[in-house]
């Protein structure tokens, strides 16, 4: 078997998880370096439309995996009908975006073929012939290079945002689409998944905010909270925060920035006390402007700070607030 | 309801890590603390019990300091730990840590499992995924609240961008639980005195080697990320770091 790459796009009730393009774009990389031949799958029932729409990149082939059963969503029934997908069509290396759907069944798929996954890579190496994953570790502190040991299929989830979904090549004319059809028989499937709903009417619509001022571990207690208020009263801005500070009930989990909460990309966002942990990150990263306030010199929110200080915020904000007064007059 | 919870212990949030020579791993001379994740999975556990009695045991592999780990889960209330013994059990990937933890229970019966969503260390978010496909049951992860109802459990999952799903799952079960499920408690005096006489059955590593292959993955380097970025690091006095920040956004962000 010549060596290939399967990318298997995400799907939600006929749409396609636009996460699905980065992988994608991730394939198109890989393939280009190695020479391997690149393939896509979308597994869903009634798929072959969302298949012809991912034809349209540059691939060798595109795959519907159909099944009735496969929707709604199970970890049984979508672990099962792409383990007999790839029984039937191998592949060395199979890509996916890691959203909370990959992650709540590639490890069951990926032990079920007898093999591994190398889960939230932020990219790829290749060198002399080797492919190495790199991943954060330690929240981000250190990054690792990750080997497959075994065999394969290889699998490899990449985190959101690692590769440019505007990368990705269109293809010169349409690449195939075959329909497989896949056996998920009566009594596989053990979860019964309910309507998916959205809590609460969100109040607070951080993804419109060009200035946001967040908050995290580092400032310690509940009634601290107020200096960042005032900061971002100031500064004309919105206050948000790290997931912690939610979980605790400082702030109402509409404030929450991260991959459980919401996905700016504001004018400026000031980080106050955030470590930044790579659940953080994927929240935030895409603002144009980044300040960071941290007394760790080595937290990893200083890595992808525009503008970073090293220091106890509680010295730093009430001086900062003054200034910003000052300078609006 | 008889549960499980796995936990593990990682390294304090704000300590200072640094590599080992060969830059494969850290140095082990840190300071250590429960898996945060794993906290919200055992009290999630205790409340479970609360509710419907039962019994709580809580499960780690890692080296001889990681008894500490259990050693507050029992204080907090868990009834009884198993502890797999030995340096061996620190570089073992998702699926030779859930080979290791099935051998270790394989005389058990259990209602539920639950683990933290993912760790702190490795952050794979794949120790209880792996465990529930080895011993062959349903799982659901991302877990925000847990119900028992006629067939089993009907259980919160958390998806992304504020949208949730319930999902009824039979028992036995495994769950990975989120963070902020609950509110953690804290240990009490009795509590601390009670968990010294509670039982801790250790498994050394020759137990469940059997069950136990070789890493499917290998860690080739571990480093100090490379940063992308051209940061402008402002020093001074407060007072000072506070006028250079504003200039900078007046002039540059263009904010103010």
């Amino acid at each position: 078997m010549a060596d290939s790459i399967l990318v298997v796009v995400e799907q939600r009730q006929g749409k396609l998880n636009r996460v699905s393009w980065e992988t994608i774009a991730a394939g198109q990389a890989i393939a280009a370096q190695t020479g391997w031949t690149l393939e896509a799958a979308v597994a869903g029932s009634g798929v072959a439309a969302l298949a012809g729409e991912v034809a349209g990149k540059r691939l060798a082939k595109v795959y519907a995996v159909e099944s009735a059963r496969l929707e709604p969503y199970t970890p049984d029934a979508l672990a099962h009908g792409l383990k007999g997908f790839l029984e039937k069509h191998p592949a060395s290396l199979v890509l996916m975006p890691h959203t909370y759907q990959v992650r709540d069944f590639v490890p069951k798929l990926a032990t079920a073929l007898g093999s591994t996954a190398i889960t939230d890579a932020v990219g790829y190496k290749y060198e002399g012939g080797k492919l190495l994953f790199t991943r954060q570790m330690f929240q981000g502190k250190f990054v690792a290079d990750v080997s497959f040991v075994g065999t394969g299929p290889c699998f490899v989830t990449f985190q959101n945002g690692a590769f440019r979904a505007d990368k990705v090549e269109a293809a010169g004319s349409a690449a195939p689409v075959e329909t497989v059809n896949v056996e998920v028989p009566d009594g596989l499937v053990r979860n019964q998944p309910q309507e998916v709903f959205k809590e609460a009417k969100q109040a607070v619509d951080l993804t419109q905010a060009e200035i946001i001022v967040s908050v995290g571990r580092g400032i310690k207690e509940q009634k601290n909270i107020e200096i960042a208020k005032q900061l971002a009263d100031a500064l004309g801005g919105e206050l948000a925060a790290s997931r912690p500070i939610c979980d605790n009930g400082w702030l109402p989990m509409d404030r929450q920035i991260g991959s459980s909460g919401q996905t700016v990309a504001p004018k400026l966002y000031l980080a106050l006390g955030i470590s930044g942990a790579i659940q953080h990150i994927v929240g935030m990263k895409g603002a144009k402007s980044i300040v960071a306030i941290n007394k760790d010199s080595e937290a990893p929110i200083f890595e992808i700070a525009d503008y970073a200080v090293v220091g106890n915020l509680f010295d730093i904000v009430p001086p900062l607030i003054e200034e910003v007064k000052k300078a609006k007059g | 309801m008889k549960i499980l919870v796995c936990m593990k212990q990682v390294p304090q949030k704000d300590a200072p890590l640094k590599l080992n020579e060969a830059g494969t791993w850290i140095r082990e001379d840190v300071s250590y603390e429960v898996n945060e994740p794993d906290a919200y999975a055992l009290e999630e556990a205790l409340r479970q019990k609360e509710k419907h009695t039962g019994e709580v045991v809580v499960v780690t592999a890692g080296p001889a300091r990681a008894q500490q780990v259990l050693r507050e889960a029992l204080a907090k209330g868990a009834d009884r730990a198993i502890h797999l013994e030995g340096d061996g059990f620190v570089g073992l990937d998702a699926y030779n840590t859930a080979r290791a933890i099935a051998a270790a229970i394989k005389d058990e019966t259990f209602d539920l499992i639950f683990t933290g969503l993912q760790s702190d260390d490795y952050g794979y978010a794949q120790t209880g995924v792996i465990l529930a496909e080895i011993l062959g049951w349903p799982h659901a992860t991302i877990i925000m609240h847990i119900e028992k109802n006629e067939g089993g459990i009907r259980v919160k999952r958390e998806l992304e961008a504020g949208f949730f799903q319930f999902v009824d799952v039979p028992l036995p079960a495994v769950l990975t639980i989120q963070s902020g499920i609950n509110k953690l408690r804290y240990a009490t005096l009795i509590g601390i005195k009670q968990a010294k006489s509670k039982p801790l059955r250790k498994v050394a590593m020759a137990e469940v080697q059997s069950a136990v292959g070789s890493n499917l993955q290998k860690i080739e380097k571990l480093y100090v990320p490379q940063k992308s970025k051209n940061t402008e690091f402002l020093e001074g006095s407060p007072a000072e770091v506070a006028k250079k920040l504003v200039e900078r956004l007046k002039n540059e962000v263009r904010v103010i």
